[in-house]
């Protein structure tokens, strides 16, 4: 990981869309946890979201480097989860950042 | 300035020493405000300028009316803090130092900048400095964004150290 832009990787872009499901609250249990879920975009610095990781969420840099290469390599990866409460916050505070942050029940 | 000196670094009190050339400064400074106006135009509901949609995201992507309560409730926060970032960064632009807090705002604004501009010029990851057109009219806008994404990294860079 380079702090240099020009030579790092930035991150694909793989927007998320909105899925308008009726059944969305009837077919879930209440009860399932959330998953707080960060996307792939072109713009933020590689070196960026790490820092936003360990920032935010207090990881290692090792475990804050992984988490940005999931998203990468795989389109999105889940950085938390919890109570709807907990990830509704998680999610506003990675906006706060830029980061392009989701939120949705666990199946 | 001296080339040979990093122009972020942390002093031994846990401030930032600043380097950066006033022409940067200078941008800074012109590229604020534009910024807050954007940001200010923003609805408290409903559409989003397109250029400002990266600034406030769809939090429920797969639940149409939860995102729409949220939104109602939350993004006039996330407009209320990213003005104060940019309060920060108008307060210290000319300054030769900052502390923790306030770099934590030079970066928060940089990418927002950084977010509008990628977006409006539909960026993609292969976009390189060296790919610029100097007769492509966004050229100004490209190395504007290119620049900024530069200077985050140096401001990265010092806060890893």
């Amino acid at each position: 990981m380079t702090a240099e832009p020009t030579r790092s990787t930035r991150l694909a872009s793989t927007e998320p869309t909105i899925v308008d499901d009726e059944d969305t609250d009837i077919a879930l249990d209440s009860d399932l946890p959330w998953v707080v879920l960060v996307w792939n975009d072109p713009i933020n610095l590689t070196s960026y979201v790490v820092f936003v990781f360990q920032k935010l969420f207090g990881f290692s840099i090792e475990k804050a480097t992984k988490l940005m290469l999931d998203v990468h390599e795989r389109g999105r990866a889940v950085v938390s989860n919890g109570t709807r409460e907990k990830a509704e916050l998680d999610v506003f505070r990675l906006h706060e950042y830029g980061l392009w942050a989701t939120m949705q029940q666990d199946r | 300035m001296n080339p040979f000196r990093r122009r972020f670094s942390r002093n031994s009190d846990g401030d930032y020493a600043v380097r950066i050339a006033e022409e940067e400064r200078d941008l800074l400074e012109y590229l604020v405000p534009q910024l807050r106006d954007l940001l200010m135009a923003t609805s408290p509901v409903g559409e989003i300028d397109p250029a400002a949609r990266r600034l406030f995201p769809t939090a429920y992507n797969e639940d149409q009316k939860k995102d729409v309560i949220y939104q109602e409730l939350m993004r006039d926060q996330l407009l209320a803090a990213r003005l104060d970032a940019l309060d920060v960064l108008e307060a210290t632009t000319r300054v030769d130092r900052v502390t923790d807090d306030q770099l934590d705002s030079w970066m928060n604004c940089i990418n927002q900048m950084r977010l509008v501009l990628g977006t409006r010029l539909d960026v993609s990851e292969e976009d390189e400095p060296t790919d610029m057109d100097p007769e492509d009219p966004n050229t100004a806008a490209m190395a504007t964004y290119h620049y900024l994404g530069h200077l985050l990294g140096e401001i990265l860079d010092a806060r890893i150290r």
